[in-house]
């Protein structure tokens, strides 16, 4: 039986009490992006300040929802945040195959191909850290798209225009 | 006890654990569950009288037409109404609504025509009014609610003056507030407008006379009151339909066709194209005897009781801590609860319950602008039926301690 410590693993209740990177960046030099789950109402709006290096440089979170949606933001604005857009590419791969075997038979909404990135193996290698916590929402099918919410949201934030 | 004590076996998928514990279903305002009659019945149906209706001259063809007008006329007689010419079958609540939009409203609305909801609607009885004003640019006006989870009606006559429509539900789907149907019907017609009732949560629960209600036009589903999915309807009066354009075209909805045109059927197979849901219709036939047998009056007897042993449950346990929306007298509304537990999301109230076997609706319960005027962006929604019982009620306040467990910071 799956029980719900397999969800609410500590390090994702303490993102979750104590969210990482909360608040707004200044638009420009950051993109805001938004992003829904047209299920709960939840609701991610995400800052990324990417440099002429092309390296995040800032990130920030705003929106609320659920301690899966919020805890998954803040760990991955933890993850983001001092990499270079190819390396944050590779790791929403490595997430969303963390999280792919069930969202796309759970109503799947398309949004890889969307967002423009598939998974293909080339993040296969990518070290996911304190991201691993979430690994246990696979086993609550319904929660999966709280955890990807503010992944698909980065996705869409990084297929946008580069910053001018 | 106003409903028999037995009654939850007559629903046989209610007898089954989830992690570990008995379902506890408190989802109904979701969707109910079906007796094992209404199962029966529709499995009769395919075993004994399937066949395309209004078509086969054979005596098989005459049986599936007799079990879709005789469920077509209990339909009528639940809600009394003057002829079951007036009852129309739709896929659910939401495609009656559209019916309404799309036919009534197409032909009678023009540019800046107002058509006055309320804040409290479900986006079925939203959506479809956006959509003409998109096209034909209908104004909607909304009537507001007030912090006692009631409609205010202190400018209600402003809001009708010179509108067509006025389209409200008879029971909100978050709040549980039963609205004042009669007198609102009522103050259409003063005001020169037909009057329309979401009754979903309504027709299900409460004693049901569309005469007395006073209104033109209702939508309910059938799901929601132990029928299957896939069958709803629209009722309207006979003078009304008669007026109204078809809605889909094709089959059963015409009496000639001809390359240049074709005249329409009469009601209400005007509005029912293509072979329609004759199982599923049976099945709502069967579970209006049900409920008949159970009797309207004690099943709203049994909810109001239910409903004010939850609100005093919850409120005595766990005191400032849960915030119940919605009117707090039993008497006002239905056996819907949506709450807050402290500042846990709702999506985490829902899964800690259903660790429990508790089954609750945790979200914006498809009525964004209520949630808007709230200021919240879901709740966790707990709602009652003629299967629940203070047991079920227990087990949810029990279940509601173990969220602090693991929120508790």
């Amino acid at each position: 039986m799956v029980g719900l410590e397999d969800l609410y693993r500590e390090i994702i209740l303490d993102h979750y009490r104590s969210p990482r990177n909360r608040g707004e960046l200044a638009v420009p030099p950051a993109r805001r992006v938004e992003g829904f789950n047209p299920l709960c109402g939840d609701e991610i709006i995400l800052y990324v300040h990417v440099d002429d290096n092309n390296v995040i440089e800032d990130v920030a979170i705003g929106g609320q929802g659920c301690s899966i949606s919020q805890s998954s933001a803040s760990m991955m604005s933890v993850a983001i945040k001092g990499k270079t857009l190819e390396e944050a590419r590779k790791l929403i791969i490595a997430f969303k195959g963390l999280m792919s075997i069930h969202e796309t038979t759970i109503g799947g909404d398309g949004r890889e191909s969307d967002i423009g990135i598939e998974l293909d193996g080339s993040a296969d290698n990518v070290k996911l850290g304190d991201l691993e916590a979430l690994r246990g929402v696979v086993k609550f099918p319904i929660r999966i798209k709280c955890a990807t919410l503010s992944w698909n949201t980065l996705a869409q934030a990084l297929v946008e225009p580069t910053v001018a | 006890m106003t409903l028999p004590a037995g009654i939850k076996d007559d629903f046989p998928l209610l007898d089954q654990k989830f992690c570990g514990h008995q379902l506890v279903y408190l989802d109904s305002a979701n969707t109910s569950q079906k007796p094992q009659v209404v199962i029966d019945a529709m499995a009769n149906y395919y075993q004994t009288s399937n066949a395309n209706v209004h078509r086969g001259s054979y005596e098989l063809a005459v049986k599936a037409t007799d079990a879709l007008e005789g469920a077509r006329a209990k339909v009528a007689q639940f809600i009394n109404a003057d002829s079951p010419a007036e009852i129309v079958f739709t896929k659910n609540a939401t495609e009656a609504m559209n019916l309404l939009a799309r036919s009534w409203g197409q032909a009678n609305l023009n540019a800046n025509d107002a058509v006055v909801l309320s804040e409290m609607e479900h986006h079925a009885n939203i959506v479809p009014w956006h959509m003409l004003h998109a096209e034909k640019g209908i104004e909607l006006r909304w009537i507001p609610v007030d912090k006692s989870g009631h409609l205010d009606l202190s400018n209600l006559d402003c809001l009708l003056d010179g509108a067509k429509l006025l389209s409200v539900t008879a029971m909100s789907n978050v709040l549980g507030t039963l609205n004042p149907i009669t007198e609102l019907a009522k103050r259409a017609h003063q005001a020169g407008a037909l009057m329309a009732i979401d009754a979903s949560q309504y027709v299900p629960h409460v004693p049901t006379d569309i005469a007395a209600l006073g209104a033109d036009f209702m939508v309910f589903t059938g799901h929601k009151m132990l029928a299957p999915m896939g069958i709803g309807v629209l009722w309207a009066r006979a003078n009304l339909l008669e007026e109204m354009p078809p809605f889909l075209g094709g089959g059963e909805m015409i009496l000639n066709v001809t390359k240049e045109g074709f005249t329409t059927n009469e009601i209400p197979w005007k509005f029912e194209a293509g072979t329609p849901m004759v199982g599923e219709a049976v099945g709502l036939g069967r579970a209006i005897d049900y409920l008949t047998d159970l009797g309207m009056a004690n099943v709203r007897q049994h909810e109001v009781g239910l409903t004010a042993y939850a609100l005093r449950t919850l409120t005595e346990r766990y005191g400032d801590k849960i915030t119940i929306q919605g009117p707090t007298e039993p008497a006002e509304r239905g056996g819907v609860m949506s709450f807050l537990y402290g500042d846990v999301h709702p999506h985490d109230v829902a899964q800690v319950l259903d660790q429990k076997g508790i089954a609750v609706r945790a979200g914006h319960h498809c009525a964004k602008p209520l949630m808007d005027v709230l200021n919240l962006s879901s709740t966790t929604r707990a709602s009652l039926y003629v299967y629940n019982n203070e047991s079920d009620v227990d087990k949810l306040a029990d279940a509601l301690a173990t969220i602090d467990d693991i929120f508790s910071f």
